[in-house]
């Protein structure tokens, strides 16, 4: 009987909490660039009579976007430990480069998206084109919104230090930015790889 | 400035929207009148707009189902008014209008009454059963309460300014694109869903994270009261589909707004991807609905036949594999639509592979009650009611689920009776049963039985009267969305139905008579008790209403049927009264963030429809600085000292004593 009543020890710590919540809500957020993965594997063949993506990537650009977003995570793991040690100026310069990276990276999209739309080849080109800007520019869209987040965790810490529930948001956006480390090796892959095969 | 908004807008030429919108109007400025009046504002902002407590958010939720499923239900009168008087005819309604109003009849009703009903029941009662003070995450929670009202409040406006989508509850391309539908009708539609359904994925997360990180001590999985099981089940689909829909949502949107080709007819867009997509959604969706009304059956059973639930573990493993099974099946939605024969079998077969563990639910009830004292009170009615009801439901289902029986029905009568037949008979009779149920919890005292038995029966009768006749009429080919028709045999039925829908509106008028009586008379329905059913699960263990920390002493579990055990128990403590030792408890700070955030989303969401570009980057700037505020803020918890909790405690246990000699056998 007492063992049993051990088999439970009641709620969770905060911190446990708010990264496990955070968890559920990146993998809903997963289940949606599916729906995207899907729709773009559904239209890739839909070209209607336009520019394949063979036609159109520049794999050369794609490596650069990639090596500035995991170059991107690999600031941001330091700029955690440095918050973990609570040595406010390292965070500040990690979260910094990590955010410099991240407008780099979107600045290679960018350069990307215009180019394409200069050249014609815009999302209402064919449905091909329409679910490649949407699938990439929902990323993007994600790694702008992850920016703001990161300003605004910078100036929670300048303001108030690394106080326990910022510290949770901190985790969170960590596990935020990982994720889109992820997603993007996936659109790599998925988009680029064999997309420029297709 | 205004985008595509102007005077002609605002339909001055239609009548019945515009009667139906003053009346709401007059409503709504009648009661924050009187509240003004009254001097109620403040309360009402202080301690119920800004309250972040999972049991008041949830009374929220309920009321707002309460309150769309009079507006859904006016849609359904006049629905059947035309199709009973449309025979040869014009009927009264114009076909755009009508196309309109079945529209919002079923988007009002599965995201905004079936929806908000269950999350509303379960945000009140799960954190109790699970001995716990609050969900995992408070202001969030009423976050997603609100952006569900904004949603709700969408769908209303466009019923004065504008007009709502004419393409049914899912608005199927190529139809629901620019091409086919200019208006904003669908715009209506895209951003009351797309900010809702934000709300609901917010709604899932919470729920989900309390059941599995939050339970009190001794609260293993196999000791969770069943409803929680249903909880988690239900949110875990919430967290899988949501998504989906938003995804798709948005990809309908880009169609619209940008000229993208997703599901277009030109430029290579693929409307069967639609298809496909939103029944990824809309399959579970629907078990979304009705596996927490399950839950509420097997409390409802369970405590009236006085026994612990019959095959509790079987009914566990039921739940949980409808949750995986609902994602497998979304095809039978469209067999019509050319996949093959083979493609067709195999989603016809996994189709029917639900009924097993639904049938293995309706077994563990019956065998429940088999041998229980069973105590026919209100709730009780609507669980017997619906075990009935539903297997019809099930049934027909099946049939469906059959591919050359559905060429013949698809888009029939006939599919409008079986979906009724399981939304209204499982959700709603649910819905209704938890109310009962729960409601002296949430307030205190219990409602009028008398009253709440002719609801029943006027339902129960209603229901089987207006829908019998659709089977019929769905059989003799009467397709489904009629705004007029010629074939003599039909008209009866049609006629029937008309009838059933005045039973439905007498039982309507019965629940909202209920209400008020027992508002009238709460002292003689009042219950000092905590425990008004002799309960067996924990939120039966607190007082009622429940403190804002809900437990003084977070509760011990040592089995299940967590709280009829410690009633066993409870004798023998009680000779010899030793006092917990209270201590001070922190709890969560009311924030307006919440109210604030929706009301940016409401502005934004208006702005996108009407194309009124300023005003949607103001609303957007202004939901991120409201985020921005709230995450500034220093306090975000305050304490109520052990002091208040031992005063509050021992008046609880003062009541409980009494109880206690007069409770069941152990
Ligand atoms: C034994 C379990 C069930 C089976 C085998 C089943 C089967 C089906 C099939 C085959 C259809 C498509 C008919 C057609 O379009 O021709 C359908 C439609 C529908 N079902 Fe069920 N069903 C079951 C349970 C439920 C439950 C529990 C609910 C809700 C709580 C539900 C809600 C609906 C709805 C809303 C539709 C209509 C959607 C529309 O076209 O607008 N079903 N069902
Ligand atoms: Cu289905």
């Amino acid at each position: 009987m007492q063992a049993e009543a051990m088999e439970h020890e009641g709620p969770a710590s905060k911190r446990i909490v708010t990264g496990y919540g955070f968890w559920i809500f990146l993998l809903s957020d997963i289940v949606m660039f599916s729906c995207f993965f899907a729709a773009y594997a559904v239209l890739l063949g839909q070209i209607a009579g336009g520019p394949k993506g063979s036609e159109l990537f520049d794999l050369r650009s794609v490596a650069a976007e990639t090596a500035f977003l995991l170059l991107s995570s690999f600031t941001c793991g330091l700029a955690m430990i440095a918050a973990d040690l609570r040595d406010a100026r390292w965070y500040q310069l990690g979260m910094a480069v990590t955010c410099l990276f991240g407008l780099g990276f979107l600045a290679l999209e960018f350069r990307e998206f215009a180019d394409l739309v200069g050249r014609g080849a815009g999302p209402t080109r064919s449905a091909f084109l329409t679910s490649f800007f949407t699938l990439v520019g929902c990323h993007g869209a994600h790694v702008s919104a992850g920016i703001l987040w990161l300003l605004t965790m910078m100036a929670q810490v300048f303001a108030k230090g690394f106080r326990a529930d910022i510290m949770r948001r901190l985790l969170c956006f960590a596990l935020f930015w990982h994720a889109l480390d992820i997603i993007w090796v996936a659109i790599f892959s998925v988009v680029y790889l064999i997309g420029s095969a297709a | 400035m205004l985008g595509k908004l102007d005077w002609s807008a605002i339909p001055i030429d239609q009548p019945i929207p515009l009667v139906a919108a003053a009346v709401v109007l007059v409503a709504i400025l009648g009661v924050l009148g009187w509240a003004l009046v009254k001097g109620y504002m403040p309360y009402l902002w202080s301690e119920w707009i800004t309250s972040v407590d999972h049991k008041r958010i949830g009374v929220m939720y309920v009321l707002l189902a309460s309150v769309m499923l009079l507006r859904g239900g006016s849609d359904a009168i006049m629905m059947r008014a035309q199709q009973a008087i449309a025979y040869q005819s014009n009927g009264y309604l114009p076909p755009e209008h009508f196309n309109q109003i079945f529209s919002a009849h079923g988007t009002i009703m599965i995201f905004f009454v079936a929806m908000p009903f269950v999350i509303g029941l379960m945000n009140l009662v799960v954190p109790l059963q699970l001995g716990v003070r609050d969900v995992a995450f408070p202001t969030l929670n009423s976050v997603g309460f609100w952006l569900t009202a904004t949603g709700a409040l969408l769908v209303n406006v466009s019923l004065v300014i504008g007009e709502f989508a004419r393409t049914g509850w899912l608005p199927f391309p190529p139809l629901s694109e620019l091409t086919y539908s200019p208006g904003v009708g669908v715009d209506y539609y895209l951003w009351s869903l797309l900010i809702s359904g934000v709300g609901t994925l917010v709604a899932g997360i919470n729920l989900v994270t309390t059941v599995l990180k939050l339970r009190t001590r001794g609260m293993t999985y196999l000791r969770m009261p069943m409803f929680c099981w249903t909880t988690l089940a239900s949110n875990l689909l919430i967290i899988a589909a949501f998504p989906i829909l938003t995804a798709t949502l948005t990809m309908l949107m880009l169609d619209r707004y940008f000229g993208f080709h997703f599901f277009t007819n030109e430029a290579g867009g693929n409307m069967m991807m639609f298809m496909n997509l939103i029944w990824a959604w809309g399959h579970p969706e629907v078990y979304i609905l009705v596996l927490p009304a399950f839950g509420i059956f097997s409390e409802v059973v369970s405590t009236f036949s006085s026994k612990s639930l019959f095959g509790y573990r079987s009914m566990v493993l039921a739940t949980m594999a409808i949750c995986v099974i609902s994602f497998m099946v979304w095809l039978h939605h469209f067999f019509t639509m050319g996949a093959g024969p083979e493609v067709n079998a195999i989603f016809g077969i996994a189709s029917m592979i639900i009924a097993v563990p639904t049938g293995v639910k309706i077994y563990n009830w019956l065998f429940t009650m088999y041998g229980g004292k069973v105590r026919f009170t209100t709730p009780m009615l609507w669980a017997i009611g619906f075990m009935v009801t539903f297997m019809l439901g099930g049934l027909t289902g099946v049939l469906l689920a059959v591919p050359p029986a559905d060429f013949v029905l698809h888009n029939s009568l006939f599919l409008v009776a079986h979906f009724h037949n399981v939304i209204i008979g499982g959700v709603l009779f649910g819905a209704f049963a938890g109310y009962t149920y729960w409601f002296p919890k949430a307030f205190g005292f219990r409602l009028h039985e008398g009253l709440g038995k002719a609801a029943f029966w006027f339902t129960l009768v209603g229901f089987y009267v207006t829908f019998v006749p659709l089977y019929a009429a769905g059989l003799l080919g009467m397709t489904r969305r009629m705004q007029h028709y010629d074939v003599a045999a039909w008209r009866p039925w049609m006629i029937v139905a008309g009838i059933g829908t005045i039973l439905l509106t007498v039982a309507i008028v019965f629940q909202v008579l209920q209400l008020a009586v027992s508002i009238r008379h709460r002292a003689q329905l009042r219950d000092t008790t905590g425990d008004p059913w002799d309960g067996r699960s924990l939120e039966w263990a607190t007082s009622s209403p429940p403190p804002a920390f809900n437990f003084a002493i977070s509760p011990d579990v040592r089995g299940e049927d967590a709280y009829w055990d410690m009633k066993g128990h409870a004798k023998q403590r009680l000779l010899e009264p030793k006092e917990p030792e209270y201590r001070d408890i922190e709890m969560p700070r009311n924030s307006p963030t919440g109210f604030v955030c929706a009301f940016f989303a409401a502005v934004m969401g208006f702005a996108l429809i009407w194309h009124i570009w300023w005003m949607v980057a103001l609303g957007g700037i202004g939901a991120f600085a409201t985020f921005v505020v709230f995450a500034w803020r220093d306090h975000d918890e305050y304490i109520i000292p052990a002091a208040e909790v031992a005063r509050i405690d021992r008046a609880n246990i003062e009541e409980r004593r009494k109880l206690v000699s007069l409770a069941g056998s152990p």
